[in-house]
């Protein structure tokens, strides 16, 4: 059963000739364990797709199931806890909060479920030292740098065995090496199990995923085959590189 | 790839043999480019010839001898360090040609064409990626050749994305035609 499934999945604003298909019949599933990269240019409403995806908007009709359970049947509340317990957003923007220092951002989530804030902290910073954080866990987001801004927000979003981690444009602003370190953190979270979607418009980021689903004008219009081993790509390489 | 100035930076450690020299180059080189020992003779007997390199006296002919840069060997290996690639673009890019063509054939998308690419693309950038996910077996030189693939790739990519958005463009915002003569434009390419 994958972890995260949308079958059908519209959704539009405005109506009659005004009506606009943000997402127009999107079936998509994941697994727990891989990473899943949602490609396409601006406007072809990959954003939208991850926020239905997070239950943080509605689909105009289709349903979307998180461990086989139907989020549209679920209630307001479920739904919330279903956001606290099992969903983990990584923005654009990191999205953290500015007076909270980094390991408080990070156990954040876990206090707000109910867990005292003495242990949440324990979580939180045993998080950050698996990301190689450790350091800065006191520091305030203004005293970080950019790569390590969005490493808290990897490890907010994970914190808690969650199991679904939903990422818009994670490497943001970012340098490539920052970026394919945001990467590597997503990476390794599904090597434990998790599920993550990542929506990107950005070739490097979509090529570390185990799927590129491509987007365009709110259908899935493609997507990449499991490539072979990573050896063959070496083995055509030097058959077919020019030698001079 | 120039072999002969890679040769060339590896004699600038210091005295090397041939076997030496081609294992030297295919780890300098992550592994991605392999070089036979036949072709490291003959650029070591070239460069010899034009006095970049010199070797051990002739009694010690076969693997056991021994090269080492020269002075013009030094002054040449610096020069091209420095001196720019020639960068400027083929005359004919293929995958440029096949999306122009694509406009022209009648019952063609060319989207769906741009698309065909662009997912090869990804999937070619997906294995490069793999290669480099391991960073324990993962060294230096290996990194910098991977990168300089993925941006390659990268680059064309994005090229795709440009054009799939400026053709969209077209038809949405259809320009006017210019009723007089069109300008030649040609690329000027410099050799």
């Amino acid at each position: 059963m994958s972890f995260l499934e949308l079958r059908q999945v519209s959704k539009s604003y405005g109506s009659g000739s005004n009506e606009v298909h943000a997402v127009k019949d999107v079936n998509l599933a994941v697994e727990r364990g891989s990473l899943i990269a949602v490609m396409g240019p601006s406007g072809s409403g990959k954003s939208t797709l991850l926020t239905i995806a997070g239950s943080l908007e509605e689909p105009t009709s289709g349903e979307v199931f998180i461990e086989g359970a139907s989020v549209q049947a679920m209630s307001r509340n479920e739904r919330a806890r279903l956001r606290r317990r099992t969903i983990g957003y990584v923005f654009q923007e990191f999205n953290l909060l500015a007076g909270l220092s980094a390991v408080e951002n990070v156990s954040l989530p876990l206090e707000l479920d109910g867990l005292s804030a003495k242990k949440a902290r324990v979580v939180g910073m045993s998080v950050l030292e698996e990301l190689g954080l450790a350091d800065r866990a006191t520091h305030y987001p203004d005293e970080l740098s950019g790569g390590e801004r969005q490493r808290v927000a990897i490890a907010r979003a994970v914190v808690g065995e969650r199991h679904l981690l939903l990422a818009d444009e994670p490497s943001g602003a970012l340098d490539s090496t920052n970026g394919e370190a945001v990467m590597r953190l997503m990476l390794a979270a599904c090597k434990r199990g998790v599920a993550a979607v990542v929506v990107t418009h950005d070739a490097q980021l979509a090529s570390w995923a185990d799927r590129v689903v491509f987007l365009r004008d709110g259908r899935v219009v493609d997507q990449t085959v499991p490539p072979p081993s990573p050896e063959s790509i070496l083995e055509e390489t030097s058959s077919s590189r020019p030698r001079r | 790839m120039s072999v002969r100035h890679a040769i060339l930076a590896l004699l600038s450690e210091g005295p090397k043999y041939g076997l030496q020299l081609q294992k030297e180059f295919e780890s300098s080189t992550g592994e991605i480019w392999p070089l036979n020992i036949g072709q490291v003779y003959t650029t070591l007997q070239r460069l010899e010839r034009d006095g970049l390199v010199e070797s051990d006296e002739a009694e010690s002919e076969g693997p056991q001898k021994g090269f080492r840069i020269t002075e013009a060997g030094t002054e040449e290996l610096s020069s091209w360090l420095n001196t720019p690639p020639d960068m400027t673009s083929p005359p004919r890019d293929e995958l440029v040609i096949k999306v122009l063509s694509a406009l022209r054939v009648p019952g063609v998308s060319v989207h769906d064409v741009i698309q065909v690419h662009r997912r090869y693309l990804v999937e070619l950038m997906q294995q490069w990626t793999r290669l480099k996910e391991d960073e324990s077996d993962f060294d230096l030189s290996f990194a910098l050749v991977v990168d300089a693939e993925l941006f390659r790739l990268d680059a064309v990519v994005r090229w795709l994305d440009a054009a799939d958005g400026r053709l969209k463009r077209a038809v949405a915002e259809p320009a006017t035609v210019p009723s007089g003569p069109r300008f030649a434009r040609r690329l000027v390419v410099r050799r």
